[in-house]
């Protein structure tokens, strides 16, 4: 594994409290993986990612291990972390047009990370950022580099912000919902570049996403998120098969299936997931899935499924075998 | 917390101000007028605890007098420019039309004059005096709060419960002055306090470059002006005053920034 | 404001000569500045006088008025330059102090003494530095303009400081907002995430975000600045037009009054515009 998460808990400190919006995470990437971690909005899963690039602010508290091959990230130094961060794992982010900074050019915003994390000299600099636009699909480079975030179309912008995530050759890619700020047609478009590059840089991809077509579409392996816990990883292919969490199964129900994998049954009709969101202000002592899930017995509600090792497959629900 | 903590300090220094303005006699160790020849340029000590200025005038008596008047510019040079301009802001934000555009105009070319330079102009032509200078205020000052009434007032007349009004038969008038003018208030009034630590600032500099109150009438800028001949070698004549200013001023915002905030009011 | 001061009660001829003059003094001088005509006719002349430059001669100096306000108006100007410069100066480190330590100890202190700041008059900010710098410890001249540029700025340092204080004032709160919500923005995350510097961060895309939304209250705060200018220069006896402007009133200049607050508009519109190509120059999304 290149990257091992063990253990995540991240807790902020907000005015009205505390929110426990990471709750004890465990997750691998294997070098070259795509994975998918999926769940609803809130769910934690951009926060996980954000807390392993060390990005939260200084209001949350950040706790376990994040390993990346062989190193802890969570305790090391600042300076060590920024040569990680952008070097050997690149971010990509939802929304470019917030992401990217509104009154720098492009070129700019490319050069300072071959700036950070390379020895080029100005000439290679630039030609390397043509070189990298080229390669994300923008045409006309010379002219865009001199351009600002307005000027682009949205799918050039998210372009423009995977350049400047792969400018110094990362082996990880972050992505946190790259594709959900994007017209439809676009996303499609911008999850082949990714895939394509994944391919051609020999790159690891965590992708996260509250899309499960995404994941189908594009994940080796996927690991399903609710209020801040992981509730089942697995491949796509077993994992949507025959999920082993009862908020799994009523995830791909509420989903079209033809997104979901060439075996899946056509004719299951959609069920949307009754009840809103959990509260991560008060975490309850069982599955937090337990009031919106039609599955449930006694103990879902005082008493916490671990997590199970099973294979290649782990998953947290007494249900398992009955769904 | 700590923001109700500042709008209490600051309730605390314009009380002690009104104190001071209201009960000058009793609270004044001595006469402020009274010569004590025995003390020219006296500092401070158990006698004049702020010292005395070249007349042998007891400092702290003075000061304490002339709050009354301080206060009294803060009041009127702020209440000038808040009638006038929240009249024409109510009238021309709802009503719009001509009236809207050329007291837009109108306002637009008052605020290219550098404010303390048109306040001076004024008064220049009018005369020094405290009188004066409130007519020059209520001439410049009227903008803010035009402009402030004004931004209310068109939000307010969007707003579902003046159709409503409209739909019960309720006249223009009592919808505009039973309904809109109460809404669009709150946001004038916080900045009138504001406006209040600004006005005063500019009342004592106008008293301190003789355009303001006229001496003998005791005013702390006129104060400081008394004594800036002697600042270098008797810095407690202008000290106090100099200090009473701040502290009223500071009143003034400090009050003025928490209500804001205690009233969710944008600035 | 002439059509403000013809329309407002007092006239400007017994203003400027006083209740002892004579029938006669007093007819020459309104003859003389044309005030015997109706006022629509004398808004016509002074504008029409205002365009081509004419604005009579003042009646103090005996010079043109405009080649009065021209021999001052470079004190004024340096003056407010360097105030602006010093506020700069002063503002945008402890914005950043501010900022980067919200609701503690130094973001505290720094926003307490600017609002005391803010309640200091101006002219009791300059007796209080002439005081301690120039009298007492003698670093600084007591008042004065110099002869050569390097004099100049020399003697204008004090006065310049006390002008930027309150401006700072105003600076420091407005920037230091800006910064908070600049920092709270998606880029400067994904500014983190590229790994540069953290001193890169702030000054390239932090420090340049919360500029562009300050320009325009630099701007509009050009005004405060040249009334500021009128009481410095009082206090620090700075040859510029602020001292002339009230030299004048005491004299009853009234030409010169007049021309200079119309002098004094012009330059506040001058700045408006300045601020408006800054603002283009900075920020990519405006015009072009």
């Amino acid at each position: 594994m290149s990257l091992t998460v063990r253990d995540l808990r991240v807790v902020f400190h907000t005015g009205r409290g505390l929110v426990w919006a990471v709750d004890g995470v465990d997750l691998d990437v294997g070098p070259g993986e795509v994975v998918g971690l999926v769940g609803e909005s809130g769910s934690g899963k951009s926060v996980t990612l954000r807390a392993i690039a060390r990005l939260l602010h200084s209001h949350a508290d950040t706790t376990g291990q994040v390993r990346w091959r062989g190193q802890e990230l969570l305790t090391l130094s600042e300076p060590a972390m920024e040569q990680i961060r952008g070097g050997q794992i690149g971010m990509v982010f939802q929304e470019p047009m917030a992401a990217l900074n509104p009154v720098l050019s492009i070129g700019l915003q490319i050069d300072e990370v071959l700036v950070a994390h390379t020895d080029l000299d100005a000439k290679a600099r630039r030609r390397r950022a043509l070189e990298l636009l080229d390669q994300v699909g923008i045409a006309a480079g010379a002219a865009r580099l001199g351009q600002f975030a307005h000027e682009f179309s949205g799918g050039m912008r998210q372009r423009a912000m995977i350049a400047i995530a792969l400018a110094a050759n990362p082996q990880l890619l972050l992505a946190d919902e790259p594709t959900t700020a994007l017209d439809v047609t676009i996303q499609d478009q911008i999850l082949r570049l990714l895939l394509r590059l994944k391919d051609e840089l020999g790159m690891a991809l965590l992708l996260v996403t509250h899309d499960l077509g995404v994941v189908a579409e594009t994940c080796d392996r996927v690991a399903v998120m609710y209020a801040g816990r992981i509730c089942e990883t697995g491949t796509v292919r077993d994992v949507f098969r025959k999920p082993h969490h009862a908020y799994t199964q009523a995830l791909l129900r509420a989903m079209p299936s033809e997104n979901t994998g060439e075996d899946f049954d056509e004719h299951a009709r959609l069920v949307p997931i009754p009840g809103m969101a959990p509260r991560l202000d008060a975490p309850s002592p069982g599955c937090a899935f337990t009031p919106r899930c039609t599955v449930t017995e006694p103990r879902c509600g005082v008493e916490r499924p671990v997590l199970l090792v099973e294979g290649d497959r782990t998953s947290a629900c007494y249900a398992r075998d009955r769904l | 917390m700590r923001g109700r903590l500042a709008l209490g300090f600051g309730c605390l220094l314009l009380g002690l101000m009104l104190a001071f303005a209201a009960f000058p006699d009793w609270i004044a160790p001595m006469d402020p007028l009274a010569f004590d020849y025995e003390a020219l340029i006296a500092p401070p000590s158990a006698a004049h605890l702020l010292g005395t200025d070249q007349f042998g005038r007891d400092m702290l008596s003075r000061i304490i007098s002339a709050s009354r008047v301080d206060l009294q510019i803060a009041f009127f040079a702020m209440i000038g420019p808040l009638l006038i301009g929240s009249l024409i802001g109510l009238t021309v934000g709802w009503f719009g039309g001509l009236a809207d555009v050329l007291f837009g105009r109108l306002a637009d070319l008052v605020v290219t004059f550098p404010f303390l330079v048109l306040i001076i102009a004024i008064v220049a032509v009018l005369g020094p005096g405290l009188t004066n200078m409130y007519i020059a205020v209520a001439c410049v000052g009227w903008v803010s709060y035009m402009r402030l009434m004004r931004g209310e007032v068109r939000v307010q007349r969007g707003q579902d419960y003046v159709a409503a009004g409209r739909v019960l038969g309720f006249s223009t008038w009592r919808i505009v002055w039973r309904h809109v003018l109460p809404n669009s208030l709150r946001p004038v009034l916080v900045y009138a306090v504001t406006d209040m630590a600004l006005v005063l600032l500019l009342g004592s500099s106008l008293g301190y470059l003789g355009l303001g109150a006229q001496p003998p009438e005791a005013e702390w800028g006129v104060l400081i002006a008394d004594g800036k001949n002697f600042f270098t070698t008797a810095p407690w004549i202008s000290l106090g005053p100099g200090i009473a200013i701040v502290a009223a001023g500071l009143g003034f915002s400090l009050v003025g920034d928490g209500l804001a905030n205690l009233l969710d009011v944008k600035r | 404001m002439f059509v403000l001061a013809r329309l407002l009660p007092g006239d400007p001829v017994s203003a400027m000569l006083g209740d002892r003059a004579t029938d006669a003094t007093v007819d020459r001088l309104t003859a003389q500045l044309g005030l015997d005509q109706s006022i629509p006719v004398q808004l016509l002349q002074f504008l029409g006088g205002a365009v081509q430059g004419r604005f009579g001669d003042s009646i103090a100096y005996h010079i043109p008025v405009t080649q009065l306000i021209a021999d001052r108006l470079p004190a004024t100007l340096t003056l407010t330059g360097l105030s602006m410069v010093i506020a700069l100066v002063l503002a945008v480190p402890l914005a950043f102090v501010a900022a980067l330590q919200a609701d503690r100890w130094p973001d505290l202190i720094i926003r307490g003494v600017f609002q005391v700041g803010l309640s200091t008059p101006i002219f009791y900010v300059g007796l209080l530095l002439l005081t301690v710098f120039a009298a007492w410890l003698g670093l600084f001249p007591v008042g004065g303009y110099g002869d050569t540029v390097l004099e100049h700025l020399w003697h204008l340092f004090l006065p310049a400081l006390t002008l930027a204080f309150s401006f700072a004032a105003v600076l420091m709160r407005s920037l230091r907002g800006a910064i908070l919500s600049v920092l709270n923005a998606e880029f400067v995350d994904f500014a983190r995430a590229k790994g540069i510097r953290q001193r890169l961060i702030l000054f390239r895309h932090v420090l340049r975000n919360a500029l562009i939304a300050t320009v325009s209250l630099i701007g509009l705060n050009v005004g405060s600045l040249l009334g500021g200018a009128v009481i410095t220069e009082s206090v620090f006896a700075v040859p510029g037009v602020g001292r002339l402007m009230v030299d004048s009133i005491f004299a009853r200049d009234y030409p010169v009054i007049q021309a200079l607050t119309l002098a004094l508009a012009v330059l506040v519109s001058l700045a408006f515009l300045l601020t408006d190509i800054v603002q283009m120059a900075l920020d990519p999304r405006v015009g072009r």
